[in-house]
């Protein structure tokens, strides 16, 4: 496998690791994902990352760098589903993932950034960073 | 008595090794990892710790000596077993090495968390350095540790 | 004839037994409900053979001599499986004493000897036996801290449950000191709960804590930007005055971290982040 699938669903492109990736298929990811921000026009960007078992600095990095790049392009980024493991070590190494925001799973990442393009569309005002139901 | 006062030793149970020579080789080396790390029933937040230290090394090892060898051996000390790790490489050597693990560091293009994060991700942490000539890092993540 | 002596006992070797174990079972600390006769007698044998086997004439008043290793390995495991069943140190230290009377009283004492050589040989048998029942105590304690280290990790484990309080919120009272161990618990057992209950919010509720210091404040920060990580909200309650006094002097920044003074209050926020309004009936029926 050399490309990691990305699903366009209306306004917000979906993107499954289901395996630890290589790092070249990672760099791809990244730079196919702002491709198709840029062809599709997207909105939001979510990555599900249920499926990786260690997040590591490259890797961080890589999300990080997918964060801030859709976003000067105008579209959030939500990583989803990350395991307790990955979160406790991520902290522990002192890996902050900025420029994105996290949800528990695939359906409340959604929700997040419907919320969020959604107040965006009606007025620009800076609603609140967190977003529950 | 005599049994008394001996000091804790460490028992090597099981010895691997595996050669780091390209990108590639990161997966495979952390499944590896993993395998001997679920071998003595560690849990996964202490295996995942381990793995990403792991990747973090083998990737500096990777970066700044074009790659090297990595010992996989099961330990055991007193009422503790768990994993060390030995990565050695003949690479440039780190210059300063007290610099080098100092939070925010990094002589690469990484995020600088290198060193200093790995250390906290593992219970022993040891960096033998000789400039010119090679580093040697060895992790040791204990199994309730 | 110093040597006449430990032959003599090696000869003696079985009477020894029968007269140890007899000791032992007349005592009223013996144990039969932990251990039975012949467990004890097996042991007991075990111990004796490799005592006698062990012991000569030079190295009986050597007691630190290589040769007693073995003994001393036997008694270490006999006296570390003693701690872990609940024998008292009382129970456990009788045996050995127990040894040391019936090995004297089977000394073959050569009538013809001066009081002097007779004393001798017994202060030797003495020395030795005491430093087997130093060697016994030692491995004893041992065992139990074993025990207590056991029971540590258990209460860890036990003293950090997390509650459903409402669907979408966990709560998770911490009592006790707040280690670097435990918070990792802690964070496990609550992230797991998050993932199972898909719950969006957590409550810590500090109240059971007792003091909070840099490092206490180092562990919440941590299990609450890692709760973060995971895309769920955590809110820190029961922050007690002489905490939030302790919080400030030391220079502790929680200014990134909900923090609320009772759980009640953090359920309340909780609930107006989740948009839930909770509000008393109005009684239809006036009066």
């Amino acid at each position: 496998m050399d490309r990691i699938p990305i699903l366009r669903m209306g306004h917000f492109l979906l993107v499954t690791i289901q395996i630890d990736l290589y790092d070249r298929l990672a760099t791809n990811l990244e730079s196919d994902l702002v491709q198709m921000v840029n062809k599709t026009g997207a909105r939001g960007v979510l990555i599900d990352i249920s499926a990786l078992s260690i997040v590591d600095s490259f890797m961080g990095r890589i999300l990080g760098n997918i964060g801030s790049m859709s976003k000067i392009m105008d579209a959030e980024t939500v990583v989803v589903g990350m395991q307790p493991a990955v979160a406790i070590t991520l902290i522990e190494l002192g890996l902050e993932l900025k420029g994105v925001h996290t949800a528990l799973n695939v359906e409340r990442g959604m929700q997040l950034l419907k919320e969020r393009i959604g107040s965006d569309d009606e007025d620009e005002s800076e609603a609140d960073e967190d977003s529950f139901e | 008595m005599m049994k008394m006062n001996q000091k804790l030793m460490k028992i090597v149970l099981n010895k691997d090794s595996m050669r780091i020579e390209k990108e590639q080789d990161v997966v495979p080396f952390r499944n590896r990892v993993k395998e001997n790390a679920v071998k003595i029933g560690m849990g996964v937040v202490n295996q995942t710790k381990l793995i990403t230290a792991a990747s973090e090394l083998v990737r500096n090892m990777l970066k700044y000596a074009g790659g090297g060898l990595v010992l996989i051996e099961a330990i055991t000390e007193g009422r503790d077993s768990g994993i060390r790790l030995t990565f050695q490489d003949k690479g440039p050597g780190i210059k300063d090495i007290s610099l080098a693990m100092k939070d925010g560091f990094s002589s690469g293009k990484s995020l600088g968390i290198g060193l200093p994060g790995t250390r906290r991700l593992v219970n022993e942490f040891d960096i033998k350095s000789i400039f010119g000539e090679g580093t040697t890092v060895s992790i040791i993540k204990w199994k309730n540790g | 004839m110093k040597s006449d002596i430990i032959k003599g006992l090696q000869k003696k070797k079985n009477q020894i037994l029968e007269d140890w174990i007899t000791i032992q079972v007349a005592d009223a600390g013996l144990r039969e409900d932990l251990m039975s006769n012949d467990e004890l007698r097996e042991q007991s044998s075990e111990l004796l053979d490799a005592l006698l086997k062990a012991i000569n004439d030079k190295n009986i008043i050597n007691i630190e001599s290589p040769d007693f290793e073995q003994v001393h390995e036997i008694l270490a495991g006999l006296s570390i499986s003693r701690a872990r069943q609940g024998f008292s140190p009382r129970e456990t230290g009788i045996f050995v004493y127990s040894l040391k009377e019936a090995l004297l009283k089977n000394l073959d004492i050569d009538q013809t000897e001066d009081v002097k050589t007779t004393v001798e040989t017994i202060f030797k048998i003495n020395r030795l036996l005491d430093n087997l029942s130093v060697v016994t105590f030692e491995t004893y304690i041992k065992g139990r801290e074993e025990v207590i280290l056991r029971q540590t990790d258990e209460i860890t484990e036990i003293s950090t449950p997390v509650i459903r309080v409402w669907e979408g919120i966990l709560a998770l009272p911490i009592i006790g000191t707040l280690d670097s161990a435990r918070t990792q618990v802690v964070m496990e057992n609550l992230l797991q709960e998050i993932v199972e209950s898909g719950s969006t919010i957590a409550i810590l509720d500090i109240s059971g804590v007792p003091a909070v210091d840099s490092l206490v404040a180092q562990h919440l920060i941590k299990t609450v930007a890692a709760t973060r990580l995971m895309g769920a909200e955590c809110i820190i309650s029961g922050i007690r005055p002489e905490i939030a006094q302790t919080v400030v002097h030391l220079g502790i920044d929680l200014s990134n971290i909900v923090t609320k003074a009772t759980l009640a209050n953090a359920l309340k926020y909780a609930f107006a982040l989740l948009k839930l309004d909770v509000r008393k009936i109005q009684n239809k029926v006036s009066q």
